[in-house]
């Protein structure tokens, strides 16, 4: 059944409510627990993305006799050498930043990253993703469990999500992570001003959050969230002030990307932050190529906001402490439909970035040839079939980047020698 | 002044939006299965208040140049739903209208990225009384059918210009079938993920082939029309095999027909899954965390008695939503003040309860995208992420900062009923007007100390006007920001 973060609230929010930290420990929290700047940044590219549109197997016939609209001629793509297999990769031509991190070493592509029987539902795919459990998406998410794991009692800022919906991969049972969409926003406000009677409110307001009656869970939830919001106003108001040492875009993702650049200079002290670009799901018109529509200005979109971030902590000194990691539910079809779009497949592409990156090609692409018993295909040669379980890539970024360990976090042993992009 | 019943304050919250002193007052005199009746025979000719937009004594609206278009522009289109939410006679078919628009949660972005901005509300909102072509939007048929028969709204949502658009039945045609609106029709609006296998999908997406759009005028143009076709030539004839039953005598197959007669094929497949038990068991889940609970569970006798009453009434969901009402689950006092309200029911309880003359809805549209909920904008077709997810502290501090908003904006009207209510010098007096007008439960006494502290902050309260204009706004600010108003 399709399990929505409603039901896991249900069983989550006794455990959250006893386990909730005293606010008065926080900025002493901060602190202690900032002490490595260390942080992720997880890129979720809504609506699942077409993983060969972003990373084309440029020779392959197929690529070509089966996208007969949508396919990037040779000449267009930006080479990025053969994979292990020997198939020779090109990124989507809009992507040329992101061919500079290539080039720099600080760009990692993971092909064919997914798990068996893949779900093609947005929902139960985007859950899956989420709890790292393909066979039972209910719970907390795989950062909720990393940031559970961390000394008690957790920052609430030790998670920050840039847009208004917290994801079900930051779900966790001792922290609410704050949605922190616009920093301007994020601030008290009374009918009376912000001088002495304003005072008073605030004062009020935070007494009252404080209630927390264990016969009410819903209402102690709800109040322990409003003292969560309040507990982290300062802090997140520091972040307003941030000077950029370059120009982000006004776009979504671009803004994200410089709350996430200012909390780092901060020092917030942040472990995870989350940011999400929609418009993925591109069943119609995808426009591969235009110079100004669909995918390509998707890829225009990631590419000038991933650069900018990327010069930005340059600049600060601070690449070589957050790393990017980029994912979708899903990859699309192989061949695409009537209506010069794609729809719903398997197997994606999956992207780290970062100054301690190892960059590189990962993994090997597909072979679009859709002849029975295709070991790289699947649903009839359909749709392209996993490699790397993205759960060995989650893995690597818990245990060789977060110093957590995969097992428990992942519920198994997922790690892989293969996958050493950092 | 007169309070209804606990029960039927519980009910004005579920079912509608809560209550202004007058509608309270009228509900006073109402028994439970009154009030029930009450809230569920509205007839659809006489629940129109659009005619009140901009006059006096009704919640305003912002007009702009040149002039309040809801039919053509989103915006205004937004204001006018708030508007009715506010004042509609008929709280229940508002409520109803937004649980569809949710079920079948089709974004204006997406519409709008396609056709011009005008057409694309037209699509989603136009009034067919006020449309240049008699065109009714998506929502309007939501109104329409608030309580009508889901069957027929399937085929109407199918068939609606919105939808063929949203979910690209438009591009759907025999040598290239569009999966997009097959798959949601049976994951989403009907029986559920669990219920059916890729192949169904499949089967599904040539099932409505040919199920197209025509677009007529000039797009963009007051002439412009969109409408449903069914494009025989485009149509898939072949027979289509399902591994549920399609028909009464058990076939899970849709025979072969004629390109003329194919049409049929959606109209099977739709009536099948309409009437399939696992739908009448999803429908009564989503009623159930509509308007009972969405903090336990649906509990099986619930569903399983809704369900029988839908299919028991050949798919209507007037009886459905009327038994709804009439659980003992529904009514239990355990229930009261334990439901998560929605961005857009908190701010029309708010704007019903603390007031709304003076105040323009327009002024609430930019604090619901800041709580997580743009109306014609849910973030997929799956709609919104309900319950505890609204309550992110973003979504909490937005609550609060609108409850900030509102209580700036009617605090001289505040002052003067506060004044005019006996409150004297009293602070508990005060505390006992703004709590009995907000319809709220007697407060824990950590609460109710926090409160009255906050009265007598600055020094003791003697009623005197500059205090009586602070405190009034000031604890319908904290009150209504506060995380019990958050629940209904």
């Amino acid at each position: 059944m399709r399990v929505t973060r409603r039901d896991f609230i249900r069983g989550g929010v006794a455990a959250f409510t006893v386990s909730f930290g005293a606010p008065a420990f926080i900025s002493d929290l901060a602190r202690a627990q900032g002490a490595s700047r260390r942080n992720l940044v997880v890129l979720y590219l809504n609506g699942g993305n077409d993983a060969l549109s972003t990373l084309a197997p440029y020779q392959d016939p197929f690529y070509y006799s089966r996208r007969p609209t949508i396919a990037i001629p040779p000449g267009s793509v930006l080479q990025v050498g053969t994979d292990a297999s020997g198939r020779a990769l090109g990124l989507h031509p809009r992507l040329t930043g992101l061919r500079q991190m290539f080039d720099n070493g600080h760009l990692a592509l993971i092909q064919r990253t997914g798990y068996q029987n893949s779900s093609r539902s947005h929902f139960l795919g985007t859950d899956i993703w989420s709890t790292a459990n393909p066979s039972n998406s209910l719970g907390t998410g795989w950062l909720g469990r990393y940031l559970d794991q961390l000394p008690s009692p957790v920052d609430p800022l030790a998670g920050w999500v840039t847009v208004r919906e917290v994801p079900r991969s930051l779900m966790a049972n001792r922290v609410s992570v704050p949605a922190i969409p616009s920093i301007a926003g994020y601030a008290f406000q009374s009918p009376n001003g912000t001088g002495i009677e304003g005072g008073y409110s605030r004062q009020a307001m935070t007494t009252i959050a404080s209630h927390l009656p264990p016969d009410r869970p819903h209402l102690s939830f709800v109040n322990g969230t409003a003292t969560a919001a309040i507990a982290t106003l300062d802090r997140v108001a520091s972040v307003g002030t941030y000077a950029p040492t370059v120009n982000y875009g006004n776009d979504g993702m671009s803004q994200a990307l410089r709350a996430v650049a200012g909390a780092m200079v901060r020092g917030i002290g942040t472990k995870v932050f989350w940011v999400t670009t929609g418009g993925y799901d591109t069943h119609a018109t995808q426009n591969t190529n235009a110079a100004n529509a669909g995918y390509a200005n998707l890829m225009g979109v990631i590419n000038t906001a991933l650069t900018t971030f990327y010069n930005d902590l340059r600049n600060q000194g601070l690449l070589g402490d957050t790393m990017i990691l980029q994912f979708s539910e899903f990859g699309r079809r192989i061949t695409e439909n009537g209506s010069q779009g794609t729809d719903h497949g398997a197997a994606g592409v999956m992207m780290a970035i970062g100054g301690n990156v190892r960059g590189g090609l990962y993994g090997t692409a597909a072979d679009l040839n859709p002849f029975p018993g295709n070991p790289t295909l699947e649903n009839n040669g359909g749709d392209i079939t996993h490699a790397v379980d993205f759960r060995s890539v989650y893995a690597t970024v818990i245990d060789n980047w977060l110093g957590a360990n995969s097992g428990s976090i992942l519920g198994g042993e997922f790690r892989r020698a293969d996958l050493g992009f950092v | 002044m007169a309070r209804p019943s606990p029960a039927v304050e519980h009910l004005l919250r579920r079912a509608g939006f809560g209550a202004t002193p007058e509608e309270r007052e009228k509900f006073s005199r109402y028994t439970v299965p009154n009030a029930i009746v009450a809230l569920t025979s509205f007839n659809l000719t006489n629940t129109d208040v659009d005619q009140y937009i901009g006059t006096p004594g009704y919640v305003g609206v912002t007009v702009r140049n040149p002039g309040f278009a809801p039919n053509t522009n989103i915006t205004d289109a937004r204001q006018r739903w708030l508007f009715r939410m506010v004042h509609s006679p008929a709280p229940l078919q508002e409520k109803m209208t937004l649980f569809w628009h949710h079920h079948f949660a089709t974004a204006f972005s997406k519409i709008s990225g396609i056709y011009p901005a005008a057409d694309a509300t037209r699509m989603m909102a136009a009034k067919k009384s006020q449309d240049s072509t008699g065109m009714t939007g998506q929502i309007e048929l939501f109104r329409q059918n608030a309580l009508g028969n889901f069957r027929e709204l399937l085929v109407a949502v199918a068939q609606d210009p919105a939808m063929l658009v949203w979910l690209d039945g438009r591009l759907n045609v025999r040598n290239n079938p569009q999966e997009n609106f097959g798959r949601e029709l049976m994951e989403l609006f009907t029986f559920g993920v669990e219920n059916y296998r890729e192949s169904d999908v499949y089967a599904a997406a040539r099932v409505f082939t040919g199920w197209n759009m025509r677009i007529t005028g000039t797009q963009g143009s007051p002439s412009a029309t969109y409408q449903f076709v069914y494009n025989a030539n485009n149509h898939d004839t072949n027979a289509k095999d399902f591994s549920f039953p399609v028909y009464g005598d058990g076939s899970t197959r849709i025979p072969a027909r004629s390109s003329a007669t194919g049409m049929a094929d959606g109209l099977d497949l739709i009536a099948a899954l309409a009437s399939h038990p696992e739908t009448a068991r999803r429908l009564a889940r989503r009623l159930w965390t509509w308007f009972v609970s969405e903090a336990d569970p649906p509990e099986s006798a619930f569903v399983e008695n809704i369900a029988q009453v839908y299919l028991q009434n050949d798919t209507n969901m007037k009886p459905v939503v009327r038994a709804v009402l009439q659980t003992p689950q529904f009514i239990d006092k355990k229930r009261f003040y334990q439901r998560y309200a929605w961005p857009v029911e908190f701010v029309v309880r708010s704007l019903k309860e603390v007031g709304q003359v003076g105040f323009s809805v327009d002024s609430a549209l930019q604090p619901l995208v800041n709580m997580g909920q743009q109306l014609f904008e849910p973030p997929d077709v799956n709609g919104w992420e309900l319950g505890a997810g609204w309550f992110s502290t973003g979504g909490m501090l937005a609550r609060m900062n609108f409850a900030s908003t509102l209580a700036l904006n009617q605090r001289f009207a505040l002052r003067d009923q506060a004044r005019d209510g006996w409150v004297g010098n009293s602070a508990d007096n005060l505390l006992s007007f703004v709590l009995e007008r907000l319809s709220l439960p007697v407060p824990d006494a950590p609460v109710r100390a926090a409160l009255i502290n906050y009265i007598n902050a600055g020094g003791p309260f003697t009623g005197s006007e500059a205090q009586l204009l602070n405190k009034t706004g000031g604890l319908f600010h904290l009150l209504t920001g506060s995380g019990e108003y958050q629940l209904v």
